[in-house]
């Protein structure tokens, strides 16, 4: 077939999170170079079962790079070589013959499940311990009742695009989920809605952050180049400033 | 694993962001110190009369209200204290960043970061080591490796970078001083949340190459010229 590939691929098998994990080598040929990077692990775990073999568990859901399951460390890269999600990479950034190696998510917060599959709840934690404003039930207000500053606006909706699909914690050589906190902070804290409860916020989140176990920022900035939503580094910044703020109340 | 519960009761004080802050300060202050201390080398070049007087003024600064060398123990208590909480916040964070990861990626590449942001730790290990080299070096113990004066500064200066190895000790510690400066100053501004914009991010860049290029470029003059012979 014209534009199709063979690979060696080197996945991290991990039976149950209790097991001895390791690498093992796979082959796979045929791969069009129009298949996402998901599709042409369908096409491994298709010929696994036909083996009798137990397929390589992955994470997705979506695939169309919004919902933030899939989490693959692609030849040392979170989402692989491009700005995208896992699912939306595609194997024309590959080439022929190319060996490929595919390992999960490392970081404490984030055991292991199973193979290629993390258990990320370390971030709904964080989320549950301030990611959210608080408001009244009942019929939704006039829109146009709460202005918000147009940039202010912008800013908390480019960040708002944040799937919490922990890349930037695989990518950051500390383990540190700053670039992720960053984002809902930011999010919230730069709407009117978010001002009540912004300080409180803060220092309930970075709290739960620190103890999930991820590391400190260093501001090296690998997270932000990692994300597939393009979240910038500023929003760590604001963080920091935020919780400078917070120390400052005595809070 | 971290228990799967929600942490109550959190405080803003006992937070990793803290210990940022309280490097990002005391790094800060290490800054100012090295400026200072930078352009006070440069009387060098004003001659031996010179330089032994601001030397000497050092130690008078003051007076008469401070007794000799009052003025200068208040700042080197400032520099001891900053540099415990400087290296206690660094050893700390970084045994956390190390816990953060208990399995490493059989493969792993960055892409984004600087070269001196991902030395920032080996680098500050080798300045702390320079630092106490340096201290016996000119301060506590006054080492001239020629065996002339050492109650002389000048003398003493001279007779140290006229010594070939001493020179390349020195232009070694220079150049890790300039990669921790490089990160360190934009990390700083950053981790006190000066940077909130991609303009603000982009001149707190600047601000790292300027510092780290005045500051090594500055201390590494001294030695040059003595080894090209223009002080002597």
């Amino acid at each position: 077939m014209i534009g199709t590939m063979n690979l060696t691929l080197k996945i991290w098998r991990q039976p149950h999170a209790e097991a001895q994990g390791g690498m093992r080598e796979y082959q796979v040929s045929g791969i069009s170079e129009d298949m996402s990077f998901l599709e042409m692990l369908d096409i491994l775990n298709e010929q696994l079962q036909e083996q009798g073999e137990e397929p390589v568990a992955f994470d997705h859901d979506c695939r169309e790079g919004i919902c933030g399951s899939c989490s693959l460390m692609i030849n040392g890269q979170a989402h692989g070589p491009e700005v995208t999600t896992s699912c939306q990479l595609h194997m024309r950034s590959f080439k022929d013959g190319d060996t490929i190696t595919i390992e999960p998510w490392r970081s404490e917060a984030f055991p292991v499940v199973k193979d290629l599959v993390v258990n990320r709840s370390a971030f709904d934690r964080i989320i549950q311990s301030g990611g959210y404003i608080s408001a009244n039930t009942g019929s939704a207000p006039e829109a146009n009742s709460v202005p918000a500053p147009r940039e202010k606006a912008m800013r908390a909706f480019n960040v708002a695009t944040c799937i919490g699909c922990g890349a930037c914690v695989a990518a950051c050589p500390n383990g540190s989920a700053s670039l992720f906190l960053g984002a809902k902070i930011t999010h919230l804290g730069e709407l009117p809605q978010g001002q009540p409860e912004r300080y409180e916020r803060i220092v309930d989140m970075v709290a739960q952050h620190d103890a999930e176990g991820f590391g400190g920022c260093t501001n090296i900035g690998e997270c932000a180049a990692a994300c597939p939503k393009g979240i910038p580094l500023d929003v760590i910044s604001q963080l920091n400033k935020d919780l400078r703020t917070a120390i400052k109340a005595g809070r | 694993m971290a228990t799967p519960t929600l942490v109550r009761g959190a405080r803003a004080t006992q937070s990793t962001i803290t210990l940022k802050i309280a490097m990002a300060v005391s790094g800060i202050l290490f800054i100012l110190f090295v400026l200072a201390h930078m352009y006070g080398n440069l009387k060098v070049f004003s001659g031996e009369e010179a330089f032994n007087s601001y030397a000497e003024h050092l130690r008078t600064i003051g007076a008469p209200i401070f007794p000799r060398t009052g003025v200068l123990w208040i700042l080197r208590v400032g520099l001891i204290a900053s540099l415990i909480v400087h290296v206690a916040c660094a050893v700390t964070l970084a045994r956390r960043a190390g816990r953060a990861r208990p399995v490493q990626y059989q493969v792993k590449r960055n892409v984004n970061s600087a070269f001196s942001s991902r030395t920032m730790r080996w680098g500050g290990a080798t300045i702390l080591m320079f630092l106490i080299w340096h201290l016996l070096n000119f301060t506590i113990v006054k080492i001239n490796p020629t065996g002339g004066e050492t109650e002389n500064p000048y003398r003493l200066l001279v007779d140290n970078f006229g010594v070939w190895w001493m020179t390349i000790i020195y232009l070694v510690a220079m150049a890790a001083l300039a990669l921790h400066l490089h990160h360190g100053t934009w990390s700083s501004l950053q981790t006190l949340g000066l940077t909130n914009s991609p303009l603000a991010r982009q001149r707190a860049k600047l601000a790292g190459w300027v510092v780290a290029v005045v500051v090594a470029g500055g201390f590494s003059l001294v030695p040059l010229s003595v080894l090209v012979g223009i002080t002597k």
